[in-house]
């Protein structure tokens, strides 16, 4: 009987008999879908209430001058809060507004006292003096041995702390982290309540920089203990001593910052709040959130620059303070460890055309050298002292280095080289335009070796590329923190660059505390690199920002906390 | 039906154990270590970090200490939310991971059977055609098109209103919730559409409906008590294994809506190679997945006497 009767409602298209029916329902069957709907909608009604019940919350605008708030967002969650183990931006950056060090930086950048109140450094010991009304929030007084007993957990190899070889300047700091020696033997110690006394391992001239580094902040022993394993977990898990404290954290979700009336300077900081409350690595949802006024600040990449300018916002830049370049692979088995190759790469690399044709970005700088300009020497920038040339590209002298290299090298062709970099967008960009740079100028191959973060590290680590796009941030403020990278015993040179001449220079900076002896020796650094071709260098980082305009007294920096609200207030509207 | 139930819930937890030992030996066969960062450090402080996270022990020794470990419920440590235990990342972050999750699934559930069953009642006509273009565009277009839309037009609509109807993004209040959850379900929603679409179809034209037509029954009540409810079987079918992909696949719904949710965790985890949370949310969402599965056949099995539990 089914044969004959119509075809499948899958297959069949309109006829008459199904119409005409469907035709008179119409209004009845309509009447019941709606109500299917107005199920729905109550159903969903009822959810959302008792969802609202169960969570709460919400954030307020992006400034609030009646409460003094300021609303901002987190790429992350802060991962690690212990200052002992912190490594990360984010966590740096909150805890540089609820903890303070012995000494600190000013809006101006100058380094000034923060727990100490003054301090005097020979070239091998260092006595820093208390403030009497330093307190921890909780209304305690801090002493020498809050430091001693940080600046250990820091060296203790259980601790296990990544940052621990910040602090191998201080007398027997190494052995003790490699386990050679007892935990108290540090040369830190507490000559009474209020005065600590820091003996080096040989001389640091920047040691009173490096105090203020988060990682020799102060913990207190009793409190620490008494955590049990979760000290800096929570919100309740700290004690602070910074112009904030965090009143609330909702991982992954919020993290408010509440003025800290014990703070002794507390008369200084003039925001009440500061409220983090979103996290996202999303920069377009933060864009989103700036343009709704939710939010006081977002950063701009290539990809909503020109969003940003069709708004017509004020876009502020400032030096990241990272230097970004190609480390080339200078192990014996690698082409590149050819000093013509790599002059004939040198010779054709554009830092300008990189900057202002490929990144287009506002605010960073065509690199010159490994040494960024903002560093300081003898008595001002040290690259105004010692200049570093400019990096002018001429095809006709990379051709030439180029022919001596395969002469040398007994090749016929130019090589085929690969190049290990990232997966963001602009590493892809960078990365295809020095493929196409170094195929169209020198007929070399690039074989473009893309890999994820932990990859790309291992990798790195391994010297497995020819060529890898690296770049390095600062850690304190002296051109050290740049300077020792081509040591050969420096585990981030990944090239594995070995010259005694280099070595020689930055042990003459290591070991000397004469500011001329040490920037000169940094300025043979400087030649070295560039005239050996050791790398190349691609450009300095600046970031580029808006802010909302009633956000005063905000400061950026490349060293330290970034961005600092410490010195913010807000104008009233 | 007791043999059955033990014996479905033993095979799962053999499931589970084999997701859990395929995931750990993948995880270590990935290149690269959880614990490198963009700086090097020196070698005595790697050994303090290998010492300090039991990396230093051989491969199958740390299978077993792992798995002893998770058979005690303890899923470790995380390696980049370093003070935060696994188990309170999955508990904190999968309750915000549910409830967009069962908003979404709600949402997408009722949207889908209304709007099946307005095609199927126009068939071929005007708002057929223009509900399947949706539901084709809503099956083809990626999530992550609608998050950046939906977020953009929230801030359209709010600068046009002049005050915040829908926030932009953030969780916590009813309000917030409300388009992540749309943009998250659209997508089952078009699929269920589909689906109602054809089961309406199908049902419109078998024997019982032409015999209540032919009882004289009104045509109001054939399409409500026949018709609809034959037709919403299916979809009810699918909703188990749907509400545990939405609940699982809210990634990128979360990272544009800057949601807490345990999607970015279990995504960042990967490419962070965080050994313990990568563990951990796969095993908690296998287990997850597996138990949806097992509750779904023994429901079935409940409702339609025809599947025998054998």
């Amino acid at each position: 009987m089914s044969e004959i009767t119509e075809p499948s409602a899958a297959g069949g298209f309109d006829d008459a008999r199904d119409a005409t029916p469907a035709a008179r329902l119409d209004w009845g069957a309509l009447w019941q879908l709606l109500r299917l709907g107005l199920i729905g909608f109550g159903v969903l009604a009822v959810i959302l209430w008792l969802l609202a019940q169960w969570n709460e919350g919400g954030a307020g605008n992006a400034v609030d001058a009646v409460t003094g708030t300021v609303t901002l967002t987190l790429s992350q969650e802060p991962p690690q809060m212990d200052s002992t183990r912190g490594t990360d931006q984010v966590s740096f950056r909150i805890l540089g507004h609820v903890m303070e060090g012995l000494l600190r930086y000013d809006a101006n950048n100058r380094l000034v006292g923060a727990v100490a109140e003054r301090w005097e450094g020979t070239e091998m010991l260092w006595t820093f003096h208390l403030r009497e009304e330093a307190r921890w929030h909780t209304g305690e007084p801090i002493t020498a041995h809050d430091f001693v007993f940080a600046w250990r957990k820091v060296v203790d190899p259980a601790n296990a702390s990544q940052y621990a070889f910040i602090m191998f300047g201080i007398e027997n700091a190494e052995a003790i982290n490699r386990g050679d020696m007892p935990l108290e033997s540090l040369g830190v110690r507490a000559i009474d309540e209020r005065t600590l006394e820091v003996r080096l391992a040989r001389p640091l001239p920047y040691f009173g920089k490096l105090t203020a580094f988060a990682t020799y902040n102060p913990i207190n022993e009793a409190f620490y203990e008494s955590r049990a394993g979760r000290y800096a977990a929570d919100a309740e898990d700290m004690l602070y001593n910074g112009p904030f404290v965090i009143s609330s954290w909702v991982h992954g979700a919020s993290l408010r910052l509440e003025k800290n009336p014990n703070y002794w300077d507390a008369g200084r900081i003039k925001l009440n709040a500061i409220d983090h409350a979103y996290i996202t690595t999303d920069t377009n949802a933060v864009l989103n959130l700036f343009k709704d006024d939710k939010v006081a600040l977002t950063s701009l990449n290539a990809e909503n620059l020109d969003d940003a300018l069709q708004q017509r916002w004020r876009i502020n830049r400032f030096a990241d303070g990272s230097v970004y370049f190609m480390e080339l692979n200078h192990a014996p088995d690698r082409l590149t460890s050819n000093y013509n190759l790599r002059k004939a790469l040198q010779a054709v690399n554009d830092p300008a055309e990189l900057v202002y044709k490929v990144i287009k970005l506002p605010g960073n700088l065509p690199g010159r050298s490994l040494f960024p300009v903002w560093l300081k020497g003898v008595n001002g920038y040290f690259r105004q002292e010692y200049p570093a040339p400019e990096q002018v590209p001429d095809e006709a002298l990379g051709r030439r280095y180029l022919a001596q290299a395969l002469d040398e090298l007994g090749l016929d062709e130019p090589p085929t080289l690969v190049m290990l970099t990232g997966d963001s967008p602009s590493a892809n960009k960078q990365s295809e335009y020095y493929q196409n740079l170094f195929k169209q100028k020198l007929g070399i191959d690039i074989k473009i070796d893309r890999q994820i973060f932990k990859q790309r590290l291992a990798k790195m680590t391994a010297g497995d590329f020819d060529i890898v796009m690296a770049g390095w941030g600062p850690d304190y403020d002296d051109p050290m923190t740049f300077g020792d990278l081509f040591a050969s015993w420096n585990e981030n040179n990944r090239g594995r660059y070995v010259n005694p001449a280099l070595d020689e220079a930055v042990e003459i900076a290591r070991s000397s505390s004469d500011a001329r002896t040490r920037m000169e020796a940094f300025a043979r650094v400087q030649e070295i690199i560039r005239e050996d071709a050791v790398i190349l260098v691609n450009y300095e980082l600046g970031s580029v920002y808006v802010a909302n305009p009633r956000v005063k007294g905000l400061v950026r920096r490349a060293v330290g906390t970034d961005p600092d609200y410490t010195n913010a207030w807000i104008e009233e509207a | 039906m007791v043999a059955y139930t033990v014996k479905r819930l033993l095979q799962g937890v053999i499931t589970v154990w084999f997701i859990a030992t395929a995931t750990f030996f993948g995880m270590h066969a990935v290149p690269g270590d959880p614990l490198a960062a963009d700086k090097e450090v020196p070698p005595e402080i790697w050994a303090n970090l290998q010492a300090r996270y039991g990396l230093d022990k051989p491969v199958p020794e740390q299978y077993v200490i792992y798995l002893s470990n998770m058979l005690k419920g303890d899923f470790g440590i995380s390696y980049t939310q370093q003070n935060r235990e696994v188990n309170d990342i999955i508990a904190e972050h999968f309750k915000v991971s549910a409830t967009l999750g069962i908003l979404a699934i709600v949402f997408a559930a009722f949207g889908g059977i209304l709007w099946g069953a307005l095609t199927a009642l126009y068939r071929n006509r005007a708002p057929d055609i223009v509900i399947v273009f949706l539901v084709i565009l809503g099956i083809s277009v990626p999530s992550f098109v609608f998050a950046a839309l939906g977020q953009l037009g929230v801030v359209n609509i709010n600068n046009a209103l002049g005050f915040t109807l829908f926030p932009v993004a953030g969780w916590g209040t009813v309000q917030h919730m409300i388009v992540p959850s749309m943009v998250l379900g659209l997508g089952t929603m078009a699929f269920l559409t589909r689906l109602m679409r054809s089961s309406m179809l199908e049902i419109a034209n078998s024997d019982f409906i032409r015999t209540a037509r032919s009882k004289g029954l009104p045509a109001t009540r054939v399409f409500r008590k026949h018709q609809l409810r034959n037709a919403i079987l299916p979809v009810v079918t699918v909703l188990g294994p749907s509400i545990a992909a939405i609940t699982t696949g809210g990634f990128v719904v979360e990272m544009v809506f800057a949601i807490p949710g345990l999607g970015r965790y279990f995504v960042q985890a990967v490419q962070q190679l965080d050994y313990t949370v990568i563990m951990g949310t796969t095993v908690f969402y296998g287990a997850f997945l597996v138990f949806m599965v097992i509750l779904v056949d023994l429901v079935y099995g409940l409702i339609d006497p025809r599947v025998r539990l054998e």
